[in-house]
């Protein structure tokens, strides 16, 4: 079997490592042919936590220090990037990749911008609840984005027509290795067991260490070398629909085939039906060898026709949520951090008893820890306090609640801080925090409700925007 | 000829990660040795799972098996508090849930217990 294209996952959501697709990008750049470097960083609420200026800076400040490492590396090797990055305002995101470009002293990229994911662009918010909806919404719950999760062909069609860099808004997480393989196959839309193989290979990718021996240690059960550089992946496809499995060149981790298997069936739920918009993929005949070297191979996909509708994530400002934490240490510390919870309950209810309150004990040791750190912290306190049977009771009482009115919750959770002098003895590290609620559900969009478009940031002559049906 | 069985907890013998899209968690098992396959098939049931997870208030379990890969992938519905966006728990993905399943126990042979 021959190697089509590599690619390589840079990134698996939005809170990810920044250095680590560099390692990637260098081992692409060794390589020739097709090779493309991938970032998922769309969560669920990204969209509507982009509403917020200061949240959707702070998201265009850690996208842009993600592709700082690596374009130079990229676009010196030819490697198009594809990125989901476009949850706001993706012309304008586009507009400081190529600023950044400048700054950077590269050859300045031709992007693509793949737009209609945004379903409030074309339909009311009436029309859209009254989608299908896996949850209903409460009543004080408001409407705030709703996207539909596109298919590969627009990213296809971006590379065919020449894009450096692909940014997309919602778009299934493996169609940014889907869309790669489309337009170096030529595939076309019913070619559903190719599909599949371009599908599972973004599902494995799409996490980022994930298939790299990240998210997998247990020490002493199944051990993981260097998890502080751990490698993210690449994946190869075959001209005979193959994926295999490596990690950049050196980095830490490794690829196996328990690493492979835990991200296979990494929230899938039915094995022979993983929806996407693209092709319904069945893994439930997928075999897993592992060749050596952190090389595992995934073969035997299947592909069944694409389903008839699209999945659209709707988000809902739902009010505010809230959590307040005080610790106890040392003898009786769970009796006290007991006490501390019956009284926050009893307050509660005699403030405002119509709010939900969710009370935990959390704790190993950390109230009586050192500077130095948890190992030292453990044998200092086993030296200076004598024999004990493991080490001193340290629990963190956690209590969190949520109402539509941030007030609400500012109130009870003041009653953890108010502890300090009214609660048990020895009560000690208050923190709250609180933040916005965002609530989703899922909604199931026909096709014709739905229009891609392909932008060109920097057209060339001949160039048009393209649209395309859902 | 007999088996002298251990009881052990599932840790000993498979490893899983858990995932989760609104309340529904899937949460994967593999067994570390081939040949304690048959015992996993046997013992970790959808009604054992259920029952494991009786705190958390389950809907259904539904269990998918792989035989080729050793693994089983459990759908467990409603144990989220309604999902990500919706829990006040600590932790609301679910994502620690993977070791719930796997303090459950099973009885197999002790000369299978190799990783």
């Amino acid at each position: 079997m021959t190697t089509r294209l590599m690619v390589g996952g840079g990134a698996g959501f939005a809170g990810d490592r920044v250095d680590a697709a560099l390692a990637v990008a260098q081992d692409l750049a060794t390589h020739t042919g097709p090779r493309y470097l991938v970032f998922e960083t769309l969560a669920e609420r990204t969209l509507a936590l982009s509403q917020d200026p200061i949240a959707r800076g702070e998201r265009e400040q850690m996208m842009l220090r993600r592709l700082r490492v690596v374009l130079p590396v990229c676009l010196e090797a030819g490697i198009p990037l594809i990125g989901n990055f476009g949850s706001w305002n993706p012309e304008q995101t586009a507009e400081k990749i190529v600023s950044l470009c400048a700054e950077l002293g590269c050859r300045i990229p031709r992007v693509a911008i793949v737009t209609g994911d945004d379903l409030l662009e074309h339909c009311s918010v009436e029309q859209i609840l009254g989608l299908d909806l896996d949850a209903q919404p409460e009543t004080d719950e408001q409407l705030t984005s709703a996207n539909v999760y596109l298919g590969a062909f627009p990213i296809a069609q971006a590379l065919d027509q020449g894009a450096d860099l692909v940014i997309t808004g919602r778009v299934a997480d493996p169609a940014l290795v889907l869309g790669p393989m489309i337009s170096t196959f030529g595939l076309a839309e019913t070619d559903w067991d190719a599909l599949a193989c371009g599908t599972l290979a973004g599902h494995l990718i799409e996490c980022g260490a994930q298939i790299c021996g990240g998210y997998f240690a247990d020490p002493g059960f199944k051990d993981v070398p260097d998890l502080a550089s751990v490698g993210f992946p690449i994946v190869e496809i075959s001209d005979t629909f193959d994926c295999l499995i490596r990690k950049a060149a050196g980095t830490g981790g490794c690829v196996t085939e328990r690493t492979v298997i835990e991200q296979l069936l990494y929230e899938i739920h039915d094995p022979a039906a993983y929806l996407t918009p693209d092709v319904v993929l069945d893994i439930s005949g997928v075999s897993v060898t592992e060749l050596g070297a952190d090389r595992v191979r995934v073969s035997h996909a299947r592909g069944k026709p694409r389903p008839d509708r699209l999945k659209a994530t709707l988000c809902f400002n739902a009010g505010w949520i809230g959590e307040a934490e005080i610790s106890y240490a040392g003898p009786n510390a769970i009796s006290r951090a007991r006490l501390a919870i019956d009284i926050i309950r009893a307050r509660a209810a005699r403030l405002d008893a119509g709010l939900p309150l969710r009370c935990d004990l959390v704790g190993v040791v950390s109230a009586f820890g050192c500077k130095a750190g948890l190992s030292d912290s453990i044998t200092q306190l086993q030296t200076s306090l004598g024999a004990l049977p493991g080490w001193p009771e340290d629990v963190r009482v956690r209590v969190a609640t949520l109402a539509p009115q941030r007030e609400r919750v500012a109130e009870l959770l003041a009653e953890v801080e108010a502890l300090y002098t009214t609660g048990p003895a020895g009560g000690g590290g208050v923190r709250t925090s609180i933040h916005r609620r965002i609530t989703t559900a899922a909604a199931a969009v026909p096709r014709d409700l739905v229009s891609t478009a392909l932008v060109f940031s920097k057209p060339l002559e001949g160039d048009r925007d393209v649209r395309i049906s859902g | 000829m007999s088996v002298s069985l251990v009881e052990v907890p599932l840790h000993q013998v498979a490893h899983a990660r858990a995932g989760d899209k609104g309340n529904r968690l899937n949460i994967s098992l593999v067994a570390y040795n081939p040949e304690l396959w048959p015992w996993l098939m046997e013992q970790v049931t959808e009604a054992v799972v259920l029952a494991g997870f009786a705190g958390r208030s389950p809907s259904g379990v539904k269990r998918y098996v792989l035989p080729q890969l050793r693994a089983m992938n459990f759908v467990i519905d409603d144990v989220l508090e309604g999902g990500v966006n919706r829990s006040l728990a600590l932790d609301r993905h679910g994502k620690t849930l993977s070791y719930l399943l796997l303090s459950l126990t099973v009885r197999v042979p002790a000369q299978l217990l190799t990783r």
